[in-house]
């Protein structure tokens, strides 16, 4: 299947029908599904439906919009009006949401063809996709891996070529991470860049939703469709963005970029920082001044974070009660109700982080641990600001390693945990980072390296990911 | 810097969020959760009582719209996807007391 872009033109001039784009999408899906679980749930006969809606329109001699007859996939964290939407949690099991995301009318509205939802960690809780109720996703370049997470199944569908678009949601990392072990372009805009409006909610403050592609500019052409203000979503920013399709040729010849030194050393693997250390002279032979930089507070991003995101999940999901929607398990009254129902309906992963953000929370630890938390939260922003006074650009790598062999980490919560300290810090501070493929690891394995920019700096982060791109080994 | 978490306090906080854990899970999760806990040691032992917190990453507050009425979301269609409605409204077993 070809890009995003190339399929848009072609259905728009009427060269290609959408209808054979998305038979052709469901074609590759009827092949490798089987072995990779990218999807809780195909809607082919939607797809096929919309697709020819589209070819009706362009018979017409209307435009259906810059993603014209283009397969994506939405992860299943993102509502869809009567289509399920399960978190991959047994407690939303059965769900149809009453109401579409933002995201998933602009896409449509720009002539998008949504293909399926796709699996993530429960919740998007983890770093694998294991924490599934449905099962892992697996890693399309090595099934015996997995694909990263929480947005696994958006970065193996994007991958093994199901759809060449995707959207997942990123928390402490979980759109670049996956997007860096299976070998993808996967973007975290700044925070309030792209409306959280049907983004079923797991930490609000650093939630945002973003794009996974094939290519840095089929990234840049998602984002523009679906980023911008958003009267639905009250922490969406006002400011019209430019497009950022627009400036990817543009090079970085004169931006100062800094290697970031305390997520550049201890605990990431030896192959991993030798491609990072290949993407900083990529970028010094393309024009950039290139230098190493310290952030030192971004050594405690970890810590802040396995503090405030559980605080955060722990009143977020305390709304599933058996109630409102999904699944309810029966008692004489509604608080055994209640406990029945969540103790039956979350996963391990899930009740976890629930206990911890609860305590966190408790009287008599919330000043030693979520008030310290948010008050690191504050020293990582000032040290970012800091860096930013001498530098445009920060790099760093994605994920600390390869991806790794399913059923690997899934006994200790802590090392798993790990996997996000290079990611995390961007979602502290509200900040965009985006994870771009760059060669492999020892294993063979993609490596994906880490442009991160200020909040508001998509346009030169995607210059300098476009770059890295082309100097890809 | 709080001692570490004990199995009373993952059986309370547990009470509190509406699970229910078997004895195995309360062992299992005490271990775990001290483990996380106990990493994020690094953060409490900081000397930071003059940082302000950060609660969220960007500088938004009071955010209105126009106060005129818009059309909600169907409420035939909310109910329709909840385990127990009737009419109109979401039907739970008792809160307080015996069931009528």
């Amino acid at each position: 299947m070809s890009d995003a872009r190339s399929i848009a033109e072609a259905v728009r001039s009427g060269e290609t029908a959408a209808s054979e784009v998305v038979d052709s999408s469901l074609a590759v899906i009827a092949e490798r599904e089987g072995e990779i679980h990218a999807f809780n749930i195909v809607l082919a006969d939607e797809a096929r439906a919309a697709a020819e809606a589209i070819d009706r329109r362009v018979a017409a001699g209307e435009d259906p919009g810059p993603l014209a007859g283009v397969p994506v996939a939405l992860k299943d964290n993102i509502c869809t009006r009567g289509i399920p939407t399960t978190c991959s949690s047994r407690i939303l099991e059965g769900w149809c949401p009453p109401y579409d995301a933002t995201v998933a009318t602009r896409l449509a509205e720009a002539g998008a063809v949504l293909v399926g939802k796709t699996n993530m960690d429960e919740f998007a809780m983890g770093s694998s996709t294991e924490n599934s109720a449905f099962g892992p996703t697996c890693n399309p370049r090595d099934t015996t891996k997995v694909p990263g997470g929480s947005s696994g199944g958006s970065a193996a569908a994007v991958a093994a070529g199901f759809t060449p678009l995707a959207l997942g949601s990123d928390t402490g990392g979980s759109i670049r991470q996956p997007a860096a072990l299976c070998g993808v372009v996967g973007a975290k805009p700044t925070y309030g860049f792209v409306s959280r409006y049907g983004l079923i909610a797991f930490a609000s403050s650093l939630d945002q939703i973003g794009p996974l592609a094939t290519s840095v500019a089929d990234a840049a052409l998602l984002l523009d469709v679906v980023g911008g203000h958003d009267a639905a979503d009250s922490t969406s920013i006002p400011e019209a963005h430019a497009s950022l399709a627009g400036v990817l040729g543009e090079g970085v010849s004169g931006l100062r970029v800094g290697v970031i030194d305390e997520l550049s050393g201890e605990g990431v693997a030896p192959d991993v920082l030798h491609r990072t250390g290949e993407a900083a002279e990529a970028l010094s032979a393309a024009g950039a001044k290139v230098e190493e930089v310290s952030v030192p507070a971004t050594t405690y991003g970890l810590s802040a974070y396995y503090l405030i995101a559980p605080a955060e999940a722990s009143s977020n999901l305390a709304r599933y009660d058996g109630v409102r929607y999904g699944l309810r398990v029966d008692a004489a009254s509604t608080p055994e109700m209640n406990e029945a129902t969540r103790t039956a309906g979350f996963g391990d992963e899930v009740k976890r982080r629930i206990m911890l953000g609860t305590y966190a929370l408790s009287a008599g630890y919330y000043d030693a641990y979520y008030g310290k938390a948010q008050k690191v939260r504050t020293l990582i922003i000032r040290d970012f600001a800091t860096a930013y006074e001498s530098y445009d650009l920060l790099l760093s790598p994605t994920s600390p390693t390869t991806a790794f062999a399913l059923a690997e980490k899934t006994d200790d919560p802590l090392t798993m945990y790990m996997n996000d300290v290079c990611t995390i810090p961007s979602n502290l501070a509200g900040q965009p980072a985006i994870s771009v493929p760059f060669g492999t690891g020892d294993d063979g394995l993609p490596v994906g390296v880490q442009v991160l920019a200020p909040a508001l700096g998509e346009a030169a982060m995607f210059r300098a990911a476009a770059v890295l791109e082309e100097a890809a080994p | 810097m709080p001692g570490r978490i004990t199995r009373d306090d993952v059986a309370y906080v547990a009470r509190l969020a509406r699970l229910r854990l078997t004895d195995a899970e309360l062992d299992t999760f005490t271990q775990q959760l001290s483990d996380v806990l106990e990493h994020a040691g690094d953060i409490s032992a900081l000397d930071i009582a003059d940082v302000p917190p950060t609660s969220h990453p960007y500088p938004l507050a009071n955010v209105f719209r126009e106060d005129t009425p818009v059309p909600s979301v169907d409420r035939g269609e909310v109910l329709a996807q909840a385990p127990v409605a009737e009419d109109g409204m979401f039907r739970v077993p008792p809160v307080l007391g015996e069931a009528p």
